[in-house]
């Protein structure tokens, strides 16, 4: 560009033309700054990874990540848990017959009793919950159908659902609330857990079935549409989930705080699982006294109405007991692993220590590179 | 404006269409037409001269810029993939949401592009809004206008110091000899004047010249973007034809000077002008790096459809596997389900959204903004930089820097790139005898250590010289420290510029030789009798006329300088008048006449000075208050002493080129001055003092395939026409007649021989050669002559063959008068900059147009030849003889390879070949054969090798041995060179600004390439390989992540990570650090890269960027993303976890991973690197956490809200974290270690050298080089390179070419050596 280039010649002061008219002093030097960074000059750190350099690293890591290691896999074993499968996928099962005659349409529920023993008692809180194998919750359209905006209790999405939710989006009409695949394929089998005593009787353990789900998730991001008060009125106009047994509003009638959107299990099933096997939290079990373990060794009878079909896929339903430390729930995994990374540097600090002796001592005193 | 019929306008738009394709332009002046509408106006088809260069209106920015950027292959593809998202069936993500990242590239890209072209229309605003005048027939005078409002047929008036508007015909000038003064610096950066002539014969009324006058028809070619070419002839109305070339022609741009005013017509405007023809903005090459990085990123899109094909069969299998419908499977919307294999399908194509990210979308943008950070580091450098021209090296074309690091050949020019082109003038030989010039010579070797780089500016008053005494040596010791005094002053002063070239005392200053001087002082040779034939008086008569040297005072070359001048004597009242009467001047145009009376005093001749020379000194000073006190100074000193000689030291010449420049100061110091130089007359004083004003007949120029230029003045006593020729000796030796003046009797018959036998002494000291002749040209023959020569001027269609067989008959019959050897000195440190090249593995090429004396004995003193070289020279005639030297050459070279004795002395073999064997040797039966044996040389010097050969030497050897090759020149003639090779460097000069115009990066000395190849060319290379190869693993082991949950959710294409995080990921969080990466990482110290020149290699060839480190880094990648998945995975797994609670810890990890894996490849760790490492991960957190808690409902489905913040709460998040970052580092952590451990590469050993303190390093450096290369040491114990003296080393080629040509040899093979048992040093 000839326009440009008067441009540049002009600003670099060196026009020859333009020098005459700029007259004297103004000639402005191209010497560039000498200053560290334009010479790429700037202090730095250079590390040089060799043997030597990085021998203690490697020890470091193994001295640190053992301990936690270990550490990790002892908490993780000090966790007691139980686990016990209720599908009735096998004759021998006492849901079998349940999970043969299952339709979503049935009126008539079905329940069954699996007995079960815990051979040492669970000291603190238990957390009882449900495990579903083989369950895609993450399957992305799966994921997709839902809609927020209703669950934090908007009007509009009420009535009018997010496009997300199709083909739960509307029934007969109106609109389903809450809408989408997740909600209508809410886990409904309701577990009972009692206590066998030595004498043959059964005692219910008490369920508590508040704070399992995320304290933001309860109270910031589910909302009942126009407040707690009468949802009844509240989802006026609205349709169940066709898989539903019942409107959202009764979904625990006696406690408005755990009624409509914002009942718990809900929620908890809402936070879709990010692996096909997993476990959702359905129940807490209080310790009642500093003495008496939460839940004694001995005999239990696990109560299952049974309304949740997962045969079609290859599913598989779980009640799991299990205390839960700082870590969580038992997972022998992560310790194992710091045992063995903090392991393999260990050892590789004493390979490194062997070719430092044998190379890095020769680099650095007769190098002669070839 | 009246209305007319659309179909006028159309036929009128034809017509201009056809007017503008037409051969031939008729051009009317448009004065008769003036104030007619524009339907009337005879010019009204060709363009105005209103420009414009931005590329996009206002209106259309937005659809011309998209337009644009689609041209770009990975744009569509993101545009493509993002409208793909829209598709319901198989989109991904939100759609809108996935348009973000191509939307922000792409608006940077056209914000970039629109400010740029802002820039361009603000300064075609200003420059089309530049006033000039033009003249109008209304007001009878000229007019001040704009730029913009120039037609073609118009009038237009320049005065001093203006740019020229358009293109104009000159017709008129303020000087009395119509000739115009014009400096080119702003079109091709040739600093000297050009003289231009008014077209003679068109002014109908002398001294007013009245435009309106003008009747005739200028018919003129079509539009070209020629600068040095132009053909028009005038037709008056009488029908007679008056040619014009481009001596006539005012070039837009060019700016008038040393002249009052001009007035032209306009021929072109606008964009039709010469200079806007040459305008093809910035060239695009693509670089090495980018092929391969393309070859690459086609691998990827394998890589990604393998991908998205194991998802679209896995999705399908998955699907088959399901025996009923399961609740978590959604039907669309009617209500069921597609088949698994239509599934599948769609699958296929949401895989491609989902993994779209493997093919890295902003790598382009990025390998843009890191070259631009390398060329802003490049231009910055300091060493670079060259304080005598005040100029930086320049980056001309912007993509290829790091192919300086690849660079395997370099082919070189001698003059002007490894000489420093200025010419001094060392001895001459006349009639056969030779003159030392012994005097001089001493002088010089005196001078030289000082003055190696300095210009030293001749605007001081240079104390009046006593022209030239027979005490030689006293002169010179008082010279040598005047020269001292006077550098340092320059160097006080500072910047200066190059403009006023070939004014060093070095150059300007010669030493007359003694005996030459008695020759000519001798009392029988003054009277005027024996001065028509004496051949000492033609041939210092030959050396001052026979060129186009411009003559201008030292007033004319103030002006030029006033700037610098100024600003070193500030002090100096009567110097800032004069400044402040030239600012006012130039603007206000009100002082120009009065101005500028003592200039063209001085183009009249000389003697309006010695007029004033009359004048007492007060009385002067007042007359001449205009001018500066210098001036007056130097009129005070020159009136105290008689000597004529003393006046003229405010002479100064301005050459085209150096060497004429050269040979007139040689003249003048044997008293020969030329004065003045009008194209019509030229005047030169003799030493007796009298001025002989020569008319000058013609003039012919040099030209590259007659190799010599000639005068034809009228003598002004003899009134003879007499031919002076100078030119190379092998284009002079072949015209020659008859010995000059018979009648001297029979001792000098043999001039021929004795200069021939001189000029091959002068070359072998690698002089410059140049014979000078003379011819007496009859009346008769110079009349038949100029009929012809005025027919070919005229002719429109190959002017220039005609032309030039006009001065072809006419120099025949030559009388050889003698020659003259000029030195051109070496650069300074090329010898070094050689060796540390050629250590670098680069093998250096000589391409030149000089002898091969010459050349083999530059090779010598630079270095490129060692004293045990074997040296093969290469002489033909015939392609038959061609091809057997081949190849009994090639079975020599090789049986001498393969000798076991002479392992690795294949560098020790250097070919030196002349242009004519070239030519042959380069015909498409012999390349294969040639090429092979340069191959094995180690040093090949083409000698007599024209512009074109230069540039198919260039092809021939980068195309057949696929090398990357860089071309270094600095004149017109390497331009061709610079081109075809990968890399052209042009160095600024003394000879103008072609080559580095047509150049990728100028540098202003030869030693600039050392630090420019070793250090920034590594830099650069490895800086951009690695950070290319980075960001293909960046991108590899994140977008894997995903693919490896597919296996996991049933191949649904789910995400784990929010989509926003994802593209935050790859446009802030993890972007910077590799852009600096590549901008800043510095993985050796410039000192050591220079010290040990060796470590260049492993930048050539594949260097760092191969297959090997590209796939090693993909499967690093693929490791990496393994255990960034499945070790979350199986601590995770059977748990509460959610989807995208399970994504958090992932995207934390991979961040970390990311930027801890560019830590391990960061070499030097400099605050900006911690900065820029430790903001990343600062914004990841920010970011993130103001995300997740204020997206409550925002982004279906993810829903991050207060996701990473109970994460954090959990003490498992950072047991996760770092163990998963600690396992995926570890392999390549641990594989650094031990390759730097157990087997550390030069560059690994180089840092570790360079960790050392300085005097060990320094000691470490010198045993590492004398392990390496033997040679070097024992060459480096020699403290200087071999003196290019007569007698040495040249003597190993005992038969020149040149003598065998002479003796019709056609077979000329020598393998001379006195090595074929080389020195032991093993």
């Amino acid at each position: 560009m000839m326009a440009s280039s008067y441009n540049a010649k002009e600003e670099d002061g060196n026009h020859p033309g333009a020098a005459n008219h700029a007259g004297a002093g103004v000639v402005k030097s191209k010497k560039p700054d000498n200053t560290a960074f334009k010479q790429q000059r700037l202090p730095a750190w250079q590390p040089i990874l060799t043997a030597g350099t990085v021998l203690p690293a490697f020890f470091v890591i193994g001295l640190i990540f053992i301990p936690i290691g270990i550490g990790l896999y002892v908490t993780s074993n000090n966790i007691k848990e139980f686990e016990i499968d209720y599908t009735g996928a096998d004759i021998n099962n006492p849901c079998y017959n349940c999970a043969k005659n299952f339709s979503w349409n049935s009126t008539t529920q079905c329940v069954c009793s699996v007995p079960f023993t815990l051979e040492q008692p669970f000291e603190s809180n238990v957390f009882m919950y449900y495990g579903l194998s083989n369950f895609y919750q993450n399957h992305r359209r799966y994921v997709k159908s839902r809609d927020d905006s209703q669950l934090n209790g908007d009007r509009s999405a009420l009535k009018s659902p997010s496009k997300e939710c199709e083909p739960y989006r509307t029934s007969e009409g109106q609109p389903i609330a809450p809408c989408g695949a997740i909600a209508n394929s809410l886990f409904n089998d309701t577990l009972e857990l009692y206590h066998i005593d030595s004498n043959g009787s059964r005692n219910e353990i008490p369920l508590v079935k508040k704070g399992i789900a995320w304290w933001t998730d309860k109270h910031v991001k589910f909302r009942n549409p126009g407040g707690n008060d009468n949802l009844t009125v509240a989802f006026q106009g609205t349709s169940k989930p066709v898989n539903w047994r019942k409107p959202v509003f009764d979904l625990d009638p006696e406690d408005p705080d755990n009624n409509g959107f914002i009942n718990e299990d809900f929620i908890v099933w809402m936070r879709t699982a990010a692996l096909p096997t997993f476990r959702k939290l359905y129940r807490i079990i209080q310790k009642k006294s500093s003495t008496t373990p939460t839940l004694p060794s001995g005999k239990y009878v696990l109560n299952i109405t049974y309304n949740y079909p997962v045969l079609s896929f290859d599913g598989r339903k779980r009640m799991i007991l299990s205390t839960i430390s700082w870590m969580g729930g038992k997972n022998p995994f992560l310790g194992i692993a710091y045992i063995t990374v903090g392991s393999i540097c260990f050892f590789l600090g004493v390979v490194l220590l062997i070719i430092h002796h044998k190379y890095d001592t020769r680099n650095n005193s007769a190098d002669i590179p070839n | 404006m009246t209305w007319r019929s659309p179909l006028a306008l159309v036929r009128d738009a034809l017509r201009g269409q056809r007017a503008r394709e037409k051969d031939l332009r008729n051009l009317a002046s448009n004065l008769p037409y003036e104030g007619l509408d524009k339907a009337k106006q005879p010019n009204r088809y060709f363009l105005g001269n209103g420009i414009k260069t931005t590329k996009y209106t206002l209106l259309l920015f937005i659809p011309m810029n998209l337009f644009e950027q689609f041209h770009r292959l990975a744009n569509i593809y993101f545009v493509g993939l993002a409208i793909l998202n829209f598709v319901p069936v198989v989109n991904a993500f939100q759609p809108e949401v996935a348009l973000i990242p191509i939307c922000v590239i792409m608006c940077l890209a056209a914000l970039k592009d629109g400010w740029e072209d802002f820039r361009r229309y603000q300064s075609d605003n200003k420059i089309n809004n530049t006033l000039c005048f033009i003249y109008s027939r209304k007001e009878k005078q000229f007019m001040e206008r704009r730029w913009k409002d120039v037609r073609v047929g118009d009038f237009v008036k320049v005065v001093y110091n203006e740019i020229v508007p358009a293109d104009l015909l000159l017709l008129h000038t303020s000087d009395p000899n119509g000739v115009c003064h014009i400096d080119t610096s702003n079109l091709d950066g040739e600093t000297n004047l050009k003289q231009r002539r008014a077209m003679s014969g068109l002014c109908v009324s002398d001294p007013e010249f009245e435009p309106e006058s003008f009747n005739s028809v200028v018919v003129c070619e079509k539009p070209n973007n020629n600068l040095n070419h132009f053909k028009c002839y005038v037709e008056k109305p009488d029908k007679e034809k008056v040619g014009a070339g481009i001596q006539s022609l005012l070039l837009r741009g060019c700016t008038v000077k040393n002249t009052d005013h001009a007035v032209g017509f306009v021929v072109y405007a606008g964009h039709e002008t010469k200079s806007m023809l040459n305008n093809n903005g910035p060239r695009y090459k693509r670089s090495k790096l980018e092929r391969k990085l393309n070859i690459n990123v086609i691998f990827c899109v394998i890589l990604l459809l393998t991908m998205c094909l194991v998802g679209s069969v896995g999705h399908f299998l998955w699907l088959q596997k399901l025996p009923s419908v399961p609740p978590y499977l959604v039907p669309n919307s009617n209500g069921h389900l597609d088949s698994p294999s239509l599934s599948g399908f769609y699958m296929f194509f949401t895989m491609i959204i989902l993994l779209q990210i493997l093919i890295p979308i902003s790598l382009y943008v990025s390998i843009e903004l890191v070259k631009i950070g390398q060329i802003f580091f490049i231009t910055n450098d300091i060493d670079l930089y060259n304080e005598e021209t005040d100029s930086r090296v320049q980056c001309k074309t912007l993509n290829i820097t790091e192919d300086l690091g690849q660079i395997e050949y370099i082919f070189s020019d001698k003059t002007g790139t490894l000489t420093e082109n200025k010419m001094v003038f060392r001895r001459c030989s006349i009639m056969g005898t030779e003159y030392p010039h012994k005097e001089n010579a001493i002088r010089l070797a005196v001078l030289e250590p000082e003055s190696g780089e300095e210009v030293i500016f001749n605007q001081r008053p240079r104390p009046p010289h006593t022209g030239w005494s027979l005490h030689a040596e006293d002169t010179n010791s008082e010279d040598t420290g005047y020269d001292h005094d006077n550098q340092r002053k320059s160097k006080v002063t500072g910047n200066a510029q190059s403009n006023v070239a070939f004014s060093s005392p070095l150059e300007t200053e010669v030493i007359p030789d003694r005996k030459l001087l008695q020759q000519i002082s001798r009392p029988d040779r003054s009277d005027s009798g024996s001065r028509k034939t004496d051949p000492y008086l033609d041939f210092f008569l030959g050396l001052a006329i026979c060129n186009t040297v411009v003559v201008s005072t030292a007033t004319a070359q103030r002006q030029r300088e006033s700037v610098f001048s100024s600003s070193g004597q500030t002090n100096n009242p009567l110097d800032s008048l004069s400044n402040l009467v030239k600012k006012s001047a130039s603007t206000r145009h009100i002082f120009t006449s009065w101005k500028y009376k003592p200039k063209r005093s001085r183009t009249v001749s000389e003697d309006s000075v010695v007029e004033e020379d009359h004048f007492n000194t007060p009385v002067k000073i007042e007359g001449s208050g205009v001018t500066d006190g210098l001036q007056t100074c130097s009129l005070q000193a020159s009136s105290q002493c008689d000597d004529p000689a003393a006046t003229s030291d405010n002479l100064s010449y301005e050459a085209e080129s150096p060497d004429e420049a050269a040979l007139v100061y040689a003249a003048k110091a044997y008293g020969f001055i030329l004065l003045a130089r009008t194209p019509d007359s030229v005047t030169v004083r003799l030493p007796s003092g009298e001025d002989l004003v020569f008319e000058v007949l013609d003039t012919l120029t040099f030209d590259f395939n007659r190799k010599r230029m000639s005068i034809l003045v009228r003598h002004p006593i003899t009134k003879e026409c007499v031919l002076y020729t100078k030119g190379a000796d092998y284009a002079i030796m072949e015209l020659l007649s008859t010995p000059y003046a018979e009648h001297l009797s029979g001792k000098q018959k043999n001039i021929a021989a004795d200069t021939q036998h001189h000029l091959d002494c002068y070359a072998k000291e690698g002089l410059r050669t140049l014979c000078f002749t003379k011819k007496i040209v009859t009346d008769k023959v110079y009349e038949s002559w100029t009929v012809n020569r005025q027919r070919a001027l005229a002719a429109m269609d190959n002017r220039e063959e005609l032309v030039m067989d006009t001065a072809v008959q006419l120099e025949t019959d030559l009388s050889l008068l003698g020659a003259t050897g000029i030195e051109d000195r070496l650069q300074e440190s090329v010898p070094e900059t050689v060796v540390a090249l050629r250590e670098a593995g680069i093998q250096v090429w000589v391409l030149t147009g000089d002898k091969p004396e010459t050349a083999v004995n530059i090779g010598y003193a630079c270095r490129l030849l060692e004293e045990e070289d074997l040296v093969i020279n290469m002489s033909c005639k015939n392609k038959l003889a061609c091809t057997s030297i081949l190849d009994c050459t090639l079975e020599e070279v090789r049986r001498y390879s393969e000798d076991p004795r002479n392992v690795d002395t294949r560098q020790d073999i250097a070919l030196v070949i002349d242009g004519h064997t070239l030519t042959m040797a380069l015909s498409s039966d012999l390349q294969d054969r040639f090429v092979d044996l340069a191959k094995r040389c180690r040093t090949v010097l083409c000698c007599r090798v024209t512009p074109l050969q230069k540039s198919r030497v260039v092809k021939v050897v980068r195309e057949k041995l696929k090398v990357m090759t860089l071309a270094v020149g600095d004149g017109a003639n390497d331009v061709n060179m610079i081109q075809a090779a990968d890399i052209g460097i042009g160095i600024s000069g003394q000879e103008g600004m072609q080559a580095v115009m047509a150049s990728d990066f100028a540098i202003s000395r030869f030693k600039h390439l050392k630090k420019l190849l070793l250090v920034h060319g590594h830099w650069c290379y490895t800086r951009l390989a690695n950070m290319i190869i980075y960001f293909f693993y960046k991108n590899v082991a994140y977008v894997n992540l995903l693919f490896w949950y597919q296996f996991f959710c049933g191949f649904s294409a789910n995400t784990m990570i929010d989509y926003w995080l994802m593209i935050f990921f790859n446009l802030f969080f993890t972007s910077v650090p590799p852009i600096m990466f590549g901008i800043m990482d510095k993985d050796v110290s410039a000192e050591m890269l220079l010290g040990v020149p060796e470590l260049y290699r492993t930048g050539q060839g594949a260097g760092e960027y191969t297959f090997f480190t590209f796939w090693v880094s993909i499967l690093d990648a693929f490791y990496q993303s393994l255990v960034c998945f499945f070790i979350p995975y199986l601590v995770y797994q059977d748990s509460d976890i959610d989807v995208f609670t399970f994504g958090t810890p992932l995207n934390t990890i991979s961040l970390f991973t990311i930027l801890l894996h560019l830590s391990i490849e960061i070499k030097a760790w400099t605050v900006v690197h911690w900065v820029v490492m430790l903001a990343s991960v600062a914004l990841y957190f920010i970011v993130t956490l103001a995300y997740s808690a204020m997206c409550v409902t925002c982004n279906p489905p993810s829903n991050p809200y207060w996701i990473l913040q109970s994460q954090m709460a959990d003490p498992m998040f950072y047991l996760l974290c770092t163990i998963t970052t600690v396992v995926a580092l570890l392999p390549r952590y641990t594989f650094h270690v031990l390759r730097n451990s157990i087997a550390p590469s030069p560059l690994v050993q180089a840092r570790r050298l360079d960790r050392l303190d300085v005097s060990t390093r320094d000691e470490w450096m010198k045993e590492w080089r004398s392990f390496r290369g033997i040679g070097q040491v024992k060459r480096s114990r020699l403290s200087n390179p071999p003196s290019p003296t007569l007698g040495t080393p040249a003597d190993i080629h005992p038969q020149s070419p040149t003598a065998s040509d002479i003796m019709g040899d056609d077979l000329t093979l020598n393998v001379i050596s006195e090595n074929f048992q080389r020195p032991v040093h093993k």
